[in-house]
């Protein structure tokens, strides 16, 4: 194969193990505004505060540290023990489902029968809140994570790749980070059990039933806190998921609350209101990105991954409103 | 004239004799107005409305009427040139329309009324009413941005025929409310203010007189009949209750399943079969 | 007994639309004029014009601006930041090409700029509503920021890329650049303030105004009774990134004097200006105001505290900021989501009874 062609497809591989990471987060996007029909923007800092929570467990961080020097006076920062990542990983899911309980008691509740502009505008006042929470909890230094999880990139594929070119060209094989694999095999993983439990257990039925009447699922017996409570935890879940992974893979720092902005040109590919949209969304907007920077990107100057995305959906969503597979708006009068 | 002389004298089969025995103008109906060719509507799979040909005069009062689902506000909403009909032609005035935008056509003169009433909430009565002028009013943005002078003197002008309407429609108390606040009578009473401020060659009704209670019914039947009689204003109703129906309209069809089944006086309407059987239910293919 | 209504009667309809019908708050309004043109100049210091007034004034029109679109006509724009960017980046090369142009006429012209852009980008507001508009904006904010960071020609080539100033004076008193009176930089922006929240009451008082409001209530009924959706859509879009750009052009040139476009006019702002209006009130002029006083004075004031009274260090600050903030919105949001200006109607409502309760 030629140079050229084993470049684009190192790039498309990359850009669809990006992609799974962008439909994870999309995923808890779309579970809560099934369920709820709120468009949760704090889905991007839960992420951070989720893999906060849980690299400050495993490290044996005090929370609150900072304040409590301020307040005090002290010079507090651990506790001194460390905690193996398998049980700060249950321990942050612990935290998360705390939160959404927390979240539905406070907030949710109180904001059933308002405009979805002002449900967004909770969840935007819910992710500074949270992102102040997170960094007074656990300080806003970055924070490596260290899953034990194996990094860097791929020998054994670098030389399987190197082996496609032609004899004697130039080519050192392809790079692909291990643990871009991990976690595009673990996102993989949880969208299938997501689909899984939407699709096949009560509660996912439960899910359902709420994401499309909530009166009628009200008159059924199935309890709109209940099912709120849930699926915040679910999303919260999926925002620690993606925060590990991406945490491993950059450091755990503030960035990772963008993430979230990247999940929403995924959704309008996809639409709000549809898993299999988030997943393909997800992959196209992955691919497209790296593709569209490698190949446009060195004429522009770069940074092309900042914008593409949603350029991208914007011109997709003025042929098709809906996205890919949300539901056609039929406007009746 | 009063109202129930004038209901009175509709009731016989010759109108234009009994108009005339009672003093009435025999071409108070005028020509055809309004033509609608061979309709044909469909979203998807479904037809809503299928090869529906009906006319509607000047000055009359046209009712539309058939069980639910029948396509009569589909059959609205493709006048208002909201829906577009896959075949068909529809002519208004003598001219035959092409592809057109609703608001367009609201320019042409064609207001409407809403079944689930599609008032403005944020805005108060008098503002709803004054959004109804918009065909009418003619100033530019440039006036408007520096208010006095031109965009003023529109405002006052309009203004005064708004507050022309409130009288008429007895909504005075309330004109300053935001509607979101009224009763669902006040608020149809509102809905028609504003269809009427448009001052429009052919008002479109849908349902004008649903959820409303025998003393609503009367008045807004009054009014109905008021505008026709005072502005000479051409009006087409979707209406279910049959009384209504009977009483104050000139001509009537009839649609079921999205066929027309009926079309004539409101006399020769009733004692069609094809109508009856509809109404009560009777299958047919 | 103070908030008199009783015979104060109007016997014309231009009398009864005017702003403000009740003596009170006519004569409150004059006093507000007065105590802003004339007296606050004479006591402004240093510190209260840079860190309080200047930015007050420039994200009340800021509000202004997105308020129109987002308020009165109901398009939720997430681009503000990039729009004022533009705003930003015009004047810039205005300043720097025409030397000679007056700088009252350089913001003018560059929040026509914004306008013709932002008419651009509101094109697919036809296509797309309401949430799907909302994260389209986000392209808009994205892509201008990308822009003017990486295009030359935007900041003249400059190795930081950052973009700077020069001074430049409006009746022989510097309003831009390093050496500008407190007072000057005050009064420059309320003069602009000043005129632009007259347009604005102009604009949304009549037909302009109720045409947006239509779309924003119910754009399908808009459509049916003669509104032109594109046609009023636009005419939004291109009114507020005026303001959005006259706001970003003071924003640079008087307050900032220097910028660097992530920083100065990223997500952050758009967020920012978007909170203003919600808490301040979405389709009310009086609420921008509130709005952004609300959101400029509270990291103020939570900083002197603090900091200053409490001397903590500035992160902790800044967390518990973030906290403050997000709570509050969240807490307004449930308390009272049409915002400040209508708690501060209920007021009157309460005052007009006063002394009575009811």
């Amino acid at each position: 194969m030629g140079v050229g062609l084993l470049n684009t497809i190192e790039v498309i591989l990359n850009g669809l193990m990006t992609g799974v990471l962008y439909s994870l987060v999309a995923l808890g996007f779309v579970l809560i505004f099934k369920a709820s029909g709120i468009f949760n923007y704090a889905q991007g800092v839960m992420s951070l505060f989720a893999a906060l929570t849980l690299v400050g467990f495993q490290n044996g961080q005090i929370p609150f540290a900072e304040l409590i020097n301020a307040v005090f006076g002290t010079d507090l920062h651990t506790f001194g023990f460390t905690m193996p990542a398998i049980l700060a990983t249950i321990f942050a899911l612990g935290v998360m489902v705390l939160f959404a309980i927390i979240v539905e008691r406070l907030i949710l509740k109180h904001l059933v029968n308002q405009e979805p502009i002002i449900l967004f505008m909770a969840t935007i006042g819910l992710a500074y809140f949270l992102e102040g929470f997170g960094d007074m909890m656990w300080g806003s230094d970055i924070k490596t994570m260290d899953l034990g999880l194996p990094q860097g990139g791929s020998f054994w594929f670098e030389e399987v790749t190197q082996g496609w070119a032609a004899e004697g060209a130039d080519y050192w094989g392809m790079y692909i980070d291990v643990l871009d694999v991990i976690a595009a095999g673990v996102a993989v993983l949880l969208v299938i059990a997501l689909t899984v439990f939407s699709q096949y257990t009560k509660t996912g039925r439960a899910l359902r039933a709420v994401a499309d009447d909530h009166q009628a699922a009200l008159s059924v017996g199935i309890s709109l806190r209940y099912i709120w409570v849930v699926t915040w935890a679910i999303a919260g879940f999926v925002a620690l998921v993606a925060g590990s992974m991406w945490g491993a893979k950059s450091g755990v720092q503030f960035s990772l609350s963008l993430i979230a902005l990247k999940a929403l040109p995924v959704l309008m590919l996809g639409g709000f209101t549809s898993i299999p949209g988030a997943i393909v969304g997800g992959l196209l907007i992955g691919v497209g990105e790296k593709l569209f920077e490698f190949y446009v990107g060195p004429m522009v100057g770069g940074a092309t991954e900042n914008w593409f995305a949603y350029v991208l959906a914007l011109i997709f969503l003025v042929f098709r409103p809906q996205g890919l597979f949300g539901d056609k708006i039929i406007e009746r009068v | 004239m009063s109202i129930q002389a004038a209901e009175a004298a509709r009731d016989d089969a010759s109108y234009a004799a009994q108009e005339e025995a009672h003093g009435i103008d025999p071409r108070r109906i005028g020509d055809v107005v309004m033509e609608m060719k061979n309709i044909t509507l469909r979203f998807g799979g479904v037809t809503a409305i299928k090869d529906i040909s009906f006319d509607i005069r000047e000055h009359e009062i046209r009712a539309i009427i058939g069980p639910n689902g029948a396509g009569k506000s589909s059959m609205l909403n493709v006048i208002n040139g909201f829906y577009h009909p896959q075949e068909g032609e529809i002519w208004f005035r003598g001219e035959k329309r092409g592809p057109m935008r609703p608001h367009e056509i609201a320019h042409q003169g064609i207001a409407r009324t809403f079944q689930n009433i599609a008032l403005f909430k944020g805005m108060s009565t008098l503002d709803n009413i004054m959004t109804g002028r918009m065909t009418l009013m003619k100033t530019n943005f440039w006036q408007h941005t520096l208010w006095k002078g031109g965009a003023e003197r529109e405002e006052v002008e309009h203004r005064r025929r708004v507050e022309e309407i409130i009288d008429f429609l007895e909504i005075q108390a309330i004109r300053k409310t935001p509607v979101g606040r009224l009763p669902y009578g006040l608020q149809k009473r509102v809905e028609l203010g504003r269809a009427l401020a448009a001052e429009p060659k052919l008002l479109l009704l849908d349902e004008p007189m649903a959820g409303m209670n025998v003393e609503e019914k009367e008045d807004m039947c009054r009014f109905i009949l008021d505008v026709n009689d005072e502005f000479g204003t051409t009006i087409a109703l979707i209406e279910h209750d049959m009384g209504v129906v009977m009483d104050i309209a000139d001509r009537v069809v009839v649609l079921d399943y999205g066929r027309k089944i009926g079309d004539g006086t409101p006399d020769e309407v009733r004692s069609n079969q094809d109508v009856i059987d509809a109404y009560l239910g009777v299958s047919h293919d | 007994m103070l908030y008199r209504e009783a015979g104060d009667f109007k016997t014309s309809y231009a009398d009864d639309a005017q702003t403000f019908p009740i003596a009170f708050d006519r004569w409150r309004y004059y006093a507000i004029l007065l105590v802003a043109a004339v007296l606050v100049p004479l006591v402004i210091d240093s510190y209260w014009a840079k860190s309080i007034m200047v930015p007050f004034l420039v994200f009340s029109i800021a509000a202004m601006g997105l308020n129109i679109l987002t308020g009165y006509c109901g398009q939720v724009s997430l681009g503000t930041g990039g729009f004022m960017a533009v705003g930003a980046y015009a004047s810039y090369k205005l300043m720097t090409a025409f030397p000679e142009l007056n700088i009252f006429f350089v913001v003018l012209l560059s929040g026509g700029v914004t306008a013709l852009v932002g008419a651009a980008f509101g094109l697919p507001s036809l296509r797309i509503k309401g949430f799907y508009l909302a994260v389209a904006t986000l392209a808009a904010q994205f892509f201008l920021v990308w822009l003017f960071n990486k295009v030359p020609w935007f900041f003249n080539h400059s190795a930081t890329g950052q973009i700077t100033a020069p001074e430049r004076t409006v009746f022989g008193i510097a309003v831009t650049g390093p050496s500008v009176p407190a007072w000057a930089s005050y009064l420059f922006c309320l003069a602009f303030v000043v005129l632009l929240a007259w347009l604005m009451r102009n604009l949304t008082r009549g037909k302009v105004g109720r045409q947006w409001m239509a779309i924003r209530d119910m754009d399908i009924a808009a459509e049916i009774i003669g509104v032109h959706p594109l046609k009023t859509k636009l005419i939004a879009f291109a009114v507020s990134s005026f303001y959005v750009g006259v706001a970003g052009a003071l924003f640079f040139s008087v307050y900032l004097g220097a910028a660097e476009p992530t920083e100065a006019f990223g997500i952050q702002q758009s967020f920012l200006v978007l909170f203003m209006i919600i808490i301040g009130g979405l389709g009310s002029i009086f609420g921008c105001f509130a709005g952004a006083a609300f959101m400029i004075m509270l990291p103020v004031l939570l900083k002197n505290v603090m900091v200053g009274a409490l001397g903590w260090d500035t992160t902790l600050a800044t967390h518990f900021e973030f906290i403050i903030v997000g709570g509050l919105i969240i807490v307004f949001l449930i308390l009272e989501p049409h915002g400040l200006a209508q708690l501060a109607r209920l007021m009157k409502e309460k005052l007009r009874l006063w002394p009575f309760p009811h």
